[in-house]
């Protein structure tokens, strides 16, 4: 439970990543969902991805945790089966079967054997369109989600994640941990659950992607058959309210006293929304400063020449609205110093003087040429078309995207250093022995 | 994520929980057939073709882990590891790494107890990259000093992050340096601090020379190529490499356990977690089977016994669990594990993980829930098989630790002959109370900050 809580920041991130030869199939339904198919027929598997967008965003507000509680009582009771008779059904034909919600949207995934179609959209389509929120599920599922909250104080990168969200995205709900708070989870009742079920668990603009051994018509068929009856039964819709997107916040430094061996360093600010006209120059910049591989600037310099980290990364990590900007290390107490000036001394550089030539080609050369290995499985495609779906992006980005990338000049991605990194504004989390690491002043160590 | 090694026995352990998903990988292998040739200098070369997509994997197995590390050198094969991606005199410092990436690969390496083994994920067509840039460094690797002593210092990092700081595979350590008090399994993978503070350059150069021979290595690659193709290339690129010497290593036999073993850790922490450990055979014993059903009606699914019995029906236990993992050179242990709910005492969930076990000693698994387990770990063949890397990485460790790539092959066949009997049988003999060792973690409360304990060399 406690590494899941991180897969939905890079989510996107594997959104750059696309091949050519992938051709899928969109198809519009009666009641608004959106379905796409990709036929690969050499194994007797199929992957199900069901996005809706609705996530912790849409918590009710002081009562964050509701959309990911909704989404984990989906499979705990429905109007014809009980928690245990689903749990039987789904192992007894070797399924998955799982819902969670991220920032903006909830995924309800299904893995299933091609001989078992029926029976999994059977159970997809009960937990879906029947579930029956009792009140004794609820209550056992928020024991072990309070469960988990606790047990995550020892994890001292969610410690500094959370005092990190908290600040940078200043009152904006993306500041709320979407597992909820404990105050907040303690509070959630019944009602809450049933109500943002019912108005965003709707057919409507959501995103249904079926991947493996299927023919687009038995996809066709499968969702009209299953899924014909999901429609808006509210009588009266809530009018939703436009959600204001974060605004930047001033720096900030917080310390964090736990006595630990290392230090956890976050470093960042607010970074960019998925849709930003600017989004493949950062992509690529941020891939050459500490994105990822073992070859960006920063793991080369604070790890290879000074030895001062085992692990350094930096990251946007993009949503609908701006989400943020982040370096994150963990060094010997004592090294913490050292290793904030490292960074800072990496983010004046890549400002000031922007990329080699051969950095860009040789990061355009890993983003376009890495596209096929992210697309390898039912269950990769799946997620991925889905969220193709939700940022609107088309199903012409299977071929544009390395055109994307390509067009990316020196040039664009100095400005986008310039004007997507601001040193002045990094706040920064420390987590760990604090007596031991002596942070200096930020402002000193410009 | 970084250079990952497979040190933490804990992400090991939860990973088994995926990894069973391979484990489970076996059979219709006799689908994927697997081309297996033998080099003149002793290397093994296993070939599989699967056209869904346009890439493939690449992977190389060396045997040698920290089974391999005596006293005082512990941590040196992941050591080691980390250096052979510091350049040979034709690939420099990073080469490797950049290489790749440039061709849109990506690339990785992982130590075990029984393996080191270095890969690359690659465009279909850029699989001679990593002919060229493994048959490198399976020779020619130069260790700089400097190097070495920058790269003491980044895995003394990791080790800080996977272990010292992290109470739950503390736990872990400390139960395996229990349980095993001969047998190299006593030692943690990345090595004890003390150790890494003391390994030398030319110990890890040794270490290189003596294992990093192609008699000692076996080659995987799985994905989209022509075996009759590639064959030939491979044999180019690897076969001028001299033979080295046998290897003659002599591993002390863990004596057997006579009673039972208990072990606690204190640490500041939010939760207690026991951790149990049971002495069992692996793939070369016929019980093999049963104990990996064994794990499964344990464990696998949300349905599974102490899921069901521990976390939804008595609600003590955020999670709880059992692994067994039968793919390791010598026997290793059967695992138990559980993190009580807050309030709820260790010894409660202690209780509960025992009468489970009674339960199948006393009980016969139902045909139902037999079939179930069968069907579950069937279908963990097919979606495993998705991945050509899980694919590699299941017939690339039976080969190295003895079992022989057509022990993946036959594995379903075998699963589904497993009985109640056997499984009842199975319970009785291995998860016996002299056979057992129990790690508890007692949480402290938050300690004042304190000045740093560790003294550097």
């Amino acid at each position: 439970m406690r590494v899941l809580l991180f897969v939905f920041l890079y989510l996107l991130g594997s959104l750059n990543l696309v091949s050519a030869e992938i051709n899928p199939k969109r198809i519009a339904l009666k009641n608004g969902i959106t379905l796409f198919v990709i036929e690969r027929h050499t194994l007797p598997i199929i992957s199900v991805e069901l996005l809706i967008p609705s996530g912790a965003i849409n918590d009710p507000a002081y009562r964050s945790g509701v959309a990911s509680l909704t989404a984990s009582l989906l499979d705990e009771g429905t109007k014809n089966r009980t928690s245990k008779q689903i749990s039987e059904e789904v192992d007894f034909i070797g399924a998955s079967l799982s819902a969670s919600a991220d920032l903006d949207t909830t995924a309800v995934s299904l893995r299933v054997l091609k001989k078992d179609i029926e029976k999994g959209f059977d159970l997809l389509s009960d937990i879906l369109l029947n579930p029956s929120f009792e009140t004794r599920e609820l209550d056992r599922v928020r024991q072990l989600v309070l469960g988990s909250i606790h047990a995550e104080k020892d994890d001292p990168g969610v410690i500094a994640s959370r005092a990190f969200d908290k600040i940078v995205f200043g009152n904006h709900p993306y500041r709320h941990p979407i597992i909820g708070t404990e105050e907040t989870v303690k509070s959630i009742e019944r009602d809450d659950l049933v109500s943002f079920y019912q108005n965003h668990y709707l057919p409507k603009g959501s995103f249904f992607s079926i991947v493996g051994n299927v023919t687009e018509k038995e996809a066709v068929n499968l969702v009209e058959k299953y899924f014909s009856k999901w429609g808006d039964h509210r009588e009266k819709p809530t009018r939703t309210v436009p959600i204001s997107p974060p605004v930047a916040q001033p720096q900030k430094t917080e310390l964090i006293q736990k006595d630990l061996t290392q230090t956890t360093v976050l470093m960042g600010h607010l970074g960019v929304r998925r849709n930003s006209p600017d989004f493949y120059p950062i992509a690529v910049m941020n891939y050459i400063l500490g994105g990822g591989g073992f070859s960006s600037r920063l793991l080369t310099h604070i790890r290879d020449n000074k030895g001062l980290v085992y692990s350094v990364h930096s990251s946007f990590s993009s949503y609908r609205q701006e989400g943020s900007f982040e370096i994150s290390l963990q060094t010997k107490a004592s090294n913490t110093n050292e290793a904030i000036l490292a960074v800072r001394e990496e983010i004046d550089k890549i400002r000031k003087d922007g990329v080699t030539k051969t950095e860009l080609d040789e990061a355009k050369a890993y983003l376009i040429g890495s596209f096929p290995l992210r697309l390898e499985t039912t269950g990769k495609l799946a997620k991925l078309l889905s969220a193709l779906g939700f940022h609107n992006l088309g199903l012409s980005y299977f071929n544009d995207y390395p055109q994307y990338i390509e067009k990316v000049t020196a040039a664009a991605i100095l400005k986008a250093a310039q004007t997507y990194l601001r040193p002045e504004a990094l706040t920064l989390v420390v987590v760990g022995n604090i007596a031991e690491a002596k942070i200096k002043d930020q402002h000193g160590l410009k | 994520m970084i250079r990952e090694a497979k040190i933490n026995r804990l992400i090991l352990l939860l990973s088994l929980l995926v990894f069973y998903l391979f484990v489970g990988t076996a059979d219709a292998a006799a689908k994927s057939k697997v081309n297996r040739v033998v080099l003149k200098n002793g290397l093994t070369a296993l070939f599989v073709e699967e056209s869904k997509a346009p890439v493939v994997t690449f992977q190389i197995w060396y045997k040698v882990g920290s089974r391999n590390e005596i006293t005082s050198k512990t941590g040196l094969s992941h050591l080691l590891e980390h250096m052979m991606f510091k350049g040979t005199a034709i690939h420099g410092k990073g080469e490797f790494s950049r290489t790749v990436a440039k061709n849109g690969g990506t690339e990785n390496a992982f130590t075990g107890n029984d393996y080191t083994a270095y890969f690359e994920n690659f465009s279909a067509d850029r699989i001679d990259l990593s002919l060229e840039l493994e048959s490198d460094r399976m020779q020619n690797l130069l260790i700089d000093p400097s190097e070495f002593s920058l790269e003491r210092e980044v895995v003394k990092e990791e080790r800080r992050s996977r272990t010292d700081d992290d109470p739950y595979s503390f736990l872990v350590e400390t139960l395996h340096a229990t349980a095993f008090m001969v047998h190299p399994y006593h030692n943690p993978i990345i090595g004890w601090m003390d150790d890494l503070n003391n390994l030398t350059r030319d110990e890890a150069y040794q270490h290189y020379k003596k294992y990093y021979q192609p008699n000692n290595a076996t080659i995987v690659i799985v994905g989209d190529f022509q075996f009759e193709t590639l064959l030939p290339k491979v044999v180019a690129a690897f076969e001028k490499i001299p033979n080295g010497a046998p290897m003659a290593d002599r591993v002390p036999k863990e004596p057997p356990q006579a009673g039972e073993r208990r072990t606690i850790v204190k640490k500041e922490a939010q939760l207690p977690f026991i951790f149990i450990g049971f002495h069992t055979p692996n793939f070369s014993h016929p019980d093999t089977y049963a104990l990996a059903v064994l794990a499964s009606i344990l464990s696998s699914g949300k349905s599974s016994r102490l899921y069901q019995e521990l976390v939804y029906k008595q609600q003590i236990a955020l999670d709880a669990g059992g692994s067994y993992e039968d793919l390791t050179t010598d026997s290793d242990l059967f695992y138990f594990y559980g993190t009580p709910r807050p309030g709820i005492e260790t010894h409660v969930v202690e209780t509960a993980l025992n009468a489970e076990i009674a339960r199948l000693q006393t009980e016969k698994v139902t045909e139902r829930e037999l079939t179930k387990i069968k069907n579950k770990m069937e279908a963990s063949y097919f979606f495993g098989a998705d991945s050509n890397f899980a694919r590699a990485m299941q017939i690339g460790k039976a080969e190295t630790v003895g079992a022989g790539y057509d022990y993946v092959d036959s594995y379903l066949k075998k699963i589904r002959a497993v009985t109640a009997d056997d499984i009842q049988r199975a319970a009785q003999t291995y998860l016996i109370a002299d056979q057992k060792s129990v790690g508890i973690l007692v949480p402290q409360p938050a300690q004042p900050p304190s000045p740093s304990q560790e003294k550097e060399p």
